[in-house]
């Protein structure tokens, strides 16, 4: 077995019971220490948690199709919530209504209740709510702006202070000088943060769309499969930078990459045609699935 | 252009083909050789004109109107040939009328094309699309006639007082045709033309900028105002030649309603600046018709012509450079 | 936890849009004057229609369409205008037919062949410019070149050349305005035509021409249609060319004996100059008549409105027809 890679989870669905490797991977003797070292690193638990946000019986439908079921779910701080599931099982629907951006489209209806710290969040002022949970999506989008410009944006947006709006106060430049750090793109572009943000490689403009939505200091990040478009060291920048977040912010990610979900999710809710068909810790769920379909979805005979 | 395929055709293909390619790029070439034919005619007939005036051609010196008249009647002013001419009232009417209407219209127009893109719900937008094409379809003629019959007495009756008649009496009278009522129809004209463009362009707007911007808590006016603009400025910038090109050559409209006397309305009249006569270039022209064949007015009204014709030239060009950008977004206006 | 069977409850609730009540202030005043911009176009192209409409039937008798127009102390009472709706016609029928065929041909040309490169860069840049002067400096242009001794054929002879007034006269300088309408519109649809169109036709040992002329025009044809009516839109109404190049002859004046041929070679008066001549700022000031013709004027152009929109909606697929504005689709620009 090849020691870079993580333990297979995918295996052609035979008749006996599939072997699903075990949890941690087997250092091997003469092997790296490294790649043992970042995927304990990536599982090392969080020390505590608090619940930020909750799902409650929700389902949404758009015109007249159901896309998720009654679904019961907690976001905490100080993990990351990974949403997998097939294509259609309404994991990105669910996590668009998290900051109320299935609101976007019209004949969008939704029965249940999500809370922010206690409140529904149908009764919070729809912009001051999405900046209390951010969003990064699948393509990175920074704006036709200089770096700066995009991750100042939604701070400068704010309602100023009395006196004439000003894109570059000190109090601007040092929260988007944290934001880029808190990404881990500041020692990158701190040269020049006036350059345009479309000149950035796919993975720094992904990680500036992460800086972007941290800038507000949220209390949710929600990430919608935010590394299928990149190559694989930026992906595995951004998941180390996941891990490093999810202290400070409580994390929900859609992805349909069983691996990524292992490497870094804490909690995995498992969903299938809108319903949630299971939800538990990552180690419960990847090696001791309650559900047959859990476990055919985890070893590949469908997805 | 298109790349064009490379042919294999046999001997008699090829003939047909050059023949059509040369009867087509014939035709091609005489159109293109009319179109130089009229610059230079113009501005052949327009020369003694200006050689006569020189640059003062464009500066202020005297009533354009009894300048025209002494022209007509063929008895000079003393000191003066009879090409004497100072243009400067017609430029300056020129200039005052479409800076004002196309700088309301810009403010008008793009206010108009974000409703439409944004803000309209479904069935407001369905309606303001014949709006628009209705609006850029009426002729100019009949604007003249709306302006001179119903605007401009309305203007004379409500807003002229008779205290501001009064004061500017002895140079001017004040009657409703009038700068005002010019720039506002003017407006109404080009409306059309900016706002279809400046909305296609505003919806060709990437819509992952909007999401991420409202994903980002910032509302929808706020997007539309840093994202939105920001990238669609190029098509706006280009609707804005546009229009400026309309605004400059309309000639029926103008003469019929901005008032017919050569006069350059003076803003440090105050309030009644807006309401005292101008007449644009191409109006000018249009109203001295007559005089096209009387030497030294046609030679007068080639002058006007040609600068029109070299205004529109210019803003040709800087509407080509416009649009340029416009390319980076795909975008066809 | 999965669901079983879903009796989910009926009532779900919409969510509610973004409230602007929560905006600041400018933001507010922004959003307000948009809709206020929005229902101000559909105001003023309301209120132009329902003006027009008031005094043209008001004013408009049936006796009008079929009387000449007759000079009298009476204005308001005498004469009708059915020798400017001919001149209409008329006028713009040779603008059309000249330049229907001669802007087919140009798009043609750029589309397909457009060699040496250097012309055609020439050709489109002129065909833009012209798109861009201004009628009334086209119209004094004409003039010039049709005042010419040797072009009295088209007019009459006059003191110094010819008169250069008459209907061939401005039908050949109308022409020019609705140029540059039916080469964008033409080229834009052949643009449009998938190249695999001219690959196939090429492999069968097709000519550039026979293909052009036998595939892709006819491919094109509702553009080729929408561009013409916009060109004719354009030529029905524009001003300025008639009166500077139609004389302003009240009744159609043939020149010579020759019955089609006198009358386009004489003088003459179209709906739009008989609108100018008849407001106060022309000679007439029998305003009554002013508004018929203009009415009638109105719904001529409303109606080839109607026919372009119709026309390009059905050449373009559904999915096409959600565009806002089809650029260049504007009728109007008339001067």
């Amino acid at each position: 077995m090849d020691p870079l890679m993580p333990p297979p989870i995918r295996r052609i669905a035979l008749d006996v019971e599939p072997h699903v490797a075990p949890a941690r991977p087997t250092p091997i003797a003469n092997g790296s220490a490294a790649p043992v070292a970042a995927h304990a690193k990536l599982r090392r638990p969080a020390a505590q948690t608090t619940e930020r946000m909750h799902i409650d019986s929700v389902s949404l439908a758009y015109g007249e199709n159901w896309v998720v079921r009654d679904v019961t779910l907690p976001v905490r701080q100080g993990e990351v919530l990974a949403l997998i599931g097939a294509s259609g099982s309404g994991k990105t629907t669910l996590l668009r209504s998290l900051n109320r951006l299935t609101e976007i489209t019209a004949g969008a209806a939704r029965t249940g209740r999500i809370t922010l710290d206690g409140r529904d969040i149908y009764e919070l002022e729809v912009n001051d709510l999405r900046r209390r949970v951010s969003m990064v999506f699948q393509q990175p989008n920074p704006f036709p702006m200089s770096i700066y410009d995009n991750v100042a944006y939604a701070l400068a947006e704010q309602a100023p202070p009395r006196g004439r709006r000003r894109r570059r106060t000190p109090e601007l430049e040092q929260a988007a000088e944290t934001a880029l750090r808190r990404a881990g793109l500041f020692d990158e572009v701190a040269g020049d943060l006036s350059r345009s943000a479309l000149r950035l490689s796919g993975g720094q403009q992904q990680r500036l769309c992460i800086a972007r939505a941290l800038a507000a200091s949220p209390e949710v990040l929600l990430l919608d499969e935010p590394c299928s478009a990149l190559d694989p060291i930026s992906t595995a920048t951004i998941e180390e930078l996941i891990v490093d977040l999810r202290e400070s912010v409580a994390i929900v990610i859609v992805t349909h990459n069983l691996q990524q979900a292992f490497r870094v999710a804490d909690h995995v809710a498992f969903m299938h045609l809108g319903e949630l068909v299971e939800y538990g810790s990552s180690e419960q769920v990847f090696n001791h699935p309650d559900r047959q379909r859990t476990r055919d979805y985890i070893s590949g005979a469908f997805g | 252009m298109r790349r064009m395929p490379v042919l294999q055709r046999g001997r008699a293909g090829a003939a047909t083909d050059r023949r059509a390619e040369l009867t087509l790029g014939l035709l091609a070439g005489v159109v293109l050789v009319l179109i130089a034919a009229m610059v230079v005619t113009v501005l052949v007939k327009a020369w003694p004109s200006f050689s006569y005036n020189g640059l003062s051609w464009f500066g202020s010196g005297g009533d354009v109107d009894t300048q025209l008249r002494v022209m007509r009647e063929s008895t000079p002013l003393p000191g003066h040939g009879l090409l004497y001419f100072r243009a400067w009232p017609l430029i300056w009417g020129t200039l005052l009328t479409t800076i004002i209407a196309v700088g309301l219209g810009l403010v008008v127009s793009t206010f108009a094309a974000i409703f439409i893109t944004e803000f309209a719900p479904g069935w407001l937008r369905r309606t303001l699309d014949p709006v628009i094409r209705l609006l850029a379809a009426v002729p100019s003629v009949i604007y003249g006639l709306i302006g001179i019959l119903a605007l401009a007495p309305w203007i004379n009756e409500h807003l002229i007082s008779n205290s501001r008649k009064q004061s500017v009496i002895y140079v001017v009278q004040l009657n409703g045709t009038d700068l005002a009522t010019a720039t506002l129809i003017l407006m109404v004209m080009i409306l059309p033309i900016m706002v279809a463009i400046s909305a296609n362009a505003l919806a060709a707007v990437p819509a992952s900028w909007r999401e991420g911007s409202a994903a980002l808590g910032v509302n929808r006016w706020r997007t539309i105002w840093r994202v939105s603009l920001r990238t669609a400025w190029p098509a706006i910038a280009a609707a804005t030649v546009l229009a400026t090109a309309r605004a400059l050559g309309e000639a029926v409209m103008l003469a019929m309603v901005s008032g017919s006397r050569g006069f350059a309305a003076n803003p440090l009249d105050g309030l009644t600046f807006l309401f005292e006569p101008v007449r644009p270039l191409a109006a000018s022209i249009l109203q001295e018709s007559e005089g096209l064949t009387i030497g030294p007015l046609a030679h007068t009204i080639y002058a006007m012509g040609a600068v029109l014709l070299v205004s529109a030239t210019m803003l040709s060009l800087a509407g080509w450079a416009a649009k340029q950008p416009l390319k980076r977004y795909g975008i066809r206006a | 936890m999965a669901a079983g069977s879903s009796m989910l409850p009926a009532a779900a609730m919409r969510p509610p849009r973004e409230r602007s009540s929560s905006w600041p202030l400018v933001d507010r005043l922004c959003y307000g004057l948009c809709w206020a911009t929005g229902i101000g176009l559909c105001l003023i192209a309301t209120a132009i229609v329902i003006f027009m409409l008031v005094k043209g039937i008001a004013y408009l008798r049936p006796s009008l369409f079929v009387s000449s127009p007759a000079p009298s102390l009476h204005q308001s009472q005498s004469g009708g205008f059915s020798d400017p709706i001919i001149g209409t016609l008329i006028v713009t029928a040779i603008g059309t037919v000249i330049a229907a065929p001669l802007g087919v041909a140009i798009a043609t040309w750029l589309s397909e062949f457009a060699r040496p490169a250097w012309l055609a860069r020439a050709v489109e840049s002129a065909i833009e410019m012209l798109a861009g002067v201004p009628s009334i400096v086209l119209a004094i242009f004409g003039l010039l070149i049709l005042s010419q001794g040797f072009l009295s054929f088209l007019s009459q002879g006059a003191a110094q050349g010819s008169l250069g007034e008459s209907f061939f006269d401005a039908g050949i300088v109308m022409s020019l305005l609705a140029l540059p309408l039916v080469v964008g519109s033409t080229r834009e649809a052949l643009g449009q035509l998938p190249d695999r169109l001219r690959e196939a036709s090429y492999a069968l040992g097709k000519t550039r021409s026979t293909t052009s002329r036998h595939v892709l025009l006819p491919a094109v044809r509702p553009g080729i249609a929408s561009g013409i009516v916009l060109g004719m839109g354009r030529i029905i109404g524009d001003t300025a060319i008639v009166t500077i190049l139609l004389g302003s002859t009240l009744k159609n004046e043939p020149v010579g004996h020759v019955p089609l041929l006198g009358t386009l070679r004489g003088t003459g008066s179209t709906l739009t100059s008989y609108v100018y001549n008849n407001s106060p700022a022309g000679e007439g000031n029998a305003h009554e008549k002013a508004y018929a013709a203009a009415f009638v004027l109105l719904m001529i152009v409303l109606a080839l409105n109607a026919t372009v929109t119709h026309l390009v909606n059905r050449g373009q697929a559904p999915r096409e027809r959600r565009r806002l504005f089809l650029p260049g689709r504007l009728m109007g620009g008339s001067r």
